[in-house]
């Protein structure tokens, strides 16, 4: 029962460039059909983290620990078949020179022996399903003549159409407006549900995670920093790390000019402070904080590396009130 | 009375395109105005036209009294310091070769304000009111986050002595946590000096929170 319980496990993971760790030792399992969102600030190794379960971490990048799928340590001949990615960047990841519809026949090709008639069929087919109007005419059209939403939709298309069991969306909205990103990411969720596919999405907006996520993973400095389902860790946070995330939102309720910030920056790989990545930032950080980088433990339903999650107010917004300007 | 942006009708064209499609709207010194609309609506367009950066196909533009649509480049030149644009990509809108202090001194100098005395150490008080320490002078924009970047562009846009920023998504592409504080650092700026902010921004909730007033744009029009 257990093991059929977990579609990815991912134990331990670190990512070093010339022996400097970006992932520092991260664990995580993604379930069959579940969406796990990888949150944290840039350069909190949440992207480098998605690439690697692909296959696809930068070069000169040493990747060390365990991913399996379904159990099995050979990824290999899943990547691109039973692991798919959607990029952020949809243009780019598209051939410019090549019609979208055969792009996406291609991908059918590589997976399935099929006719190009039949791939041809069944990228069209894949595109409708996205809500490309008029799916067979535009099929035959350049990248450049499909609007970013579209784009987006179509690098959708082609993540789901070999029917994968984990998808991984790097950012999928980041470039788009509010009303695009609502868009892109129903259509994410219903491609994702008509195929049973699980979704490692990372992102940085939390309002996407609280509405689209069933379990969230904050990531800090290549280490987990809370990790649990949504609704526990974004409700009544542990790690202060997620409290000051959560602050620097716009908040429902009377206009404000000003806004809670999380002080300072996350530091850079490599340029690590003692103890606690998050210490320097953190309003509750003490000496044994400064010195000992906490493990992450079981606590209210997730795991928290912090030690003192007791100490955090349940209003966690007041932890990061800026102090009055003289 | 004298607005500090009084925009009558502006009208722009791409070929048969009518991108931006009648828009009038003013802004008073101190005073946040935000922008809101869908990717294609015309906000950006009408931020060109507003700095005279598209020369608008129709209406007026006065700034501070003065009507720009009908001057010269040459007649511009006097004006174009004292209103200045943000962009939404800090890297994009600075030059990855120069470093931060001579991209914040650019201005200085083609504006005839620097001095080899002077201009060091107004460069430094810009870089301390965006928040930046004198080190990030000495680098360059990718040895800088989009935080530190945007403040950078908003130091570079302040060495002008400007008195209307026109910011064009100018948190969009930050992180949250990050947002909040570039949005922090503007508000100081309006606060210390008066500044009107004309504020292209498509998160309701940032839009909400920063803007004094807010027109939503469809189709190259304001909707009311």
């Amino acid at each position: 029962m257990a093991s059929s319980d977990i579609l990815l496990s991912v134990r331990d993971l670190r990512i070093a460039f010339h022996g400097v760790e970006a992932v520092r030792g991260v664990s995580f399992d993604v379930r069959p059909r579940e969406v796990l969102a990888l949150v944290g600030e840039s350069g909190a190794g949440k992207s480098l983290t998605a690439r690697a379960l692909l296959g696809m971490a930068p070069r000169g990048a040493t990747v060390n620990g365990e991913i399996r799928l379904d159990g099995s340590p050979d990824l290999a001949a899943a990547r691109g078949r039973r692991i798919s990615l959607v990029p952020q960047d949809a243009l780019s990841a598209l051939s410019p020179v090549h019609p979208v519809g055969d792009q996406l026949a291609a991908a059918v090709r590589s997976v399935h022996r099929v006719s190009r008639r039949e791939a041809r069929a069944r990228a069209v087919a894949a595109l409708d399903r996205v809500g490309i109007p008029d799916a067979a005419r535009r099929a035959r059209a350049h990248p450049h003549e499909y609007s970013g939403g579209m784009r987006q939709r179509a690098v959708i298309a082609m993540a789901t159409l070999n029917e994968p069991d984990l998808v991984v969306a790097d950012e999928p909205t980041t470039a788009l407006d509010a009303e695009r990103r609502e868009q892109v990411l129903r259509v994410l969720s219903e491609q994702r549900e008509a195929v049973g596919a699980a979704l490692l999405l990372v992102t940085h907006d939390l309002d996407v995670v609280r509405d689209h996520a069933d379990r969230v993973l904050v990531m800090y400095a290549g280490r987990t920093s809370e990790l649990g389902p949504t609704h526990t860790v974004l409700g009544q946070p542990r790690a202060p790390y997620t409290a000051g995330l959560l602050a620097s939102l716009p908040q429902d309720g009377p206009r404000r000019r000003r806004l809670p910030t999380l002080p300072g920056t996350p530091p850079a790989p490599g340029e690590l402070p003692p103890g606690c990545a998050f210490a320097p930032r953190c309003p509750l950080a003490t000496d044994h904080c400064r010195s000992e980088e906490p493990e992450t433990r079981e606590l209210d339903g997730r795991l928290v590396a912090c030690h003192h999650p007791d100490r955090i107010p349940d209003d966690t917004a007041t932890l990061f009130e800026e102090e009055q300007p003289a | 009375m004298t607005h500090l942006l009084d925009v009558r009708d502006l009208v722009v064209h791409y070929g048969t395109v009518t991108a931006v499609d009648g828009v009038s709207l003013t802004l008073e010194p101190g005073e946040t105005l935000a922008l809101d609309g869908p990717s294609g609506c015309g906000k950006s367009t009408t931020a060109l036209a507003v700095l005279q950066l598209r020369r608008p196909d129709a209406g007026e533009v006065r700034f501070e009294g003065v009507e720009l649509t009908s001057l010269t480049e040459r007649e511009l030149r006097p004006l174009r310091p004292r209103m200045q644009p943000v962009f939404q990509d800090p890297y994009g809108s600075l030059n990855p070769r120069h470093r931060i202090r001579d991209a914040v001194a650019e201005p200085l100098k083609v504006q005839g304000r620097w001095t080899e005395a002077d201009g060091p150490t107004r460069v430094a008080e810009l870089l301390d009111r965006v928040g930046l320490a004198p080190s990030y002078g000495a680098r360059r924009p990718h040895e800088l986050s989009g935080g530190q970047c945007q403040r950078a562009g908003i130091a570079r846009a302040l060495a002008s002595d400007p008195r209307l920023l026109v910011l064009d998504e100018p948190v969009s592409a930050l992180d949250p946590s990050v947002r909040a504080g570039v949005l922090n650092l503007l508000a100081d700026l309006q606060d210390d000096l008066g500044l009107g902010y004309l504020f292209i921004c498509h998160d309701r909730a940032v839009v909400r929170h920063f803007a004094d007033r807010v027109v939503e744009m469809r189709d190259g029009r304001l909707v009311t």
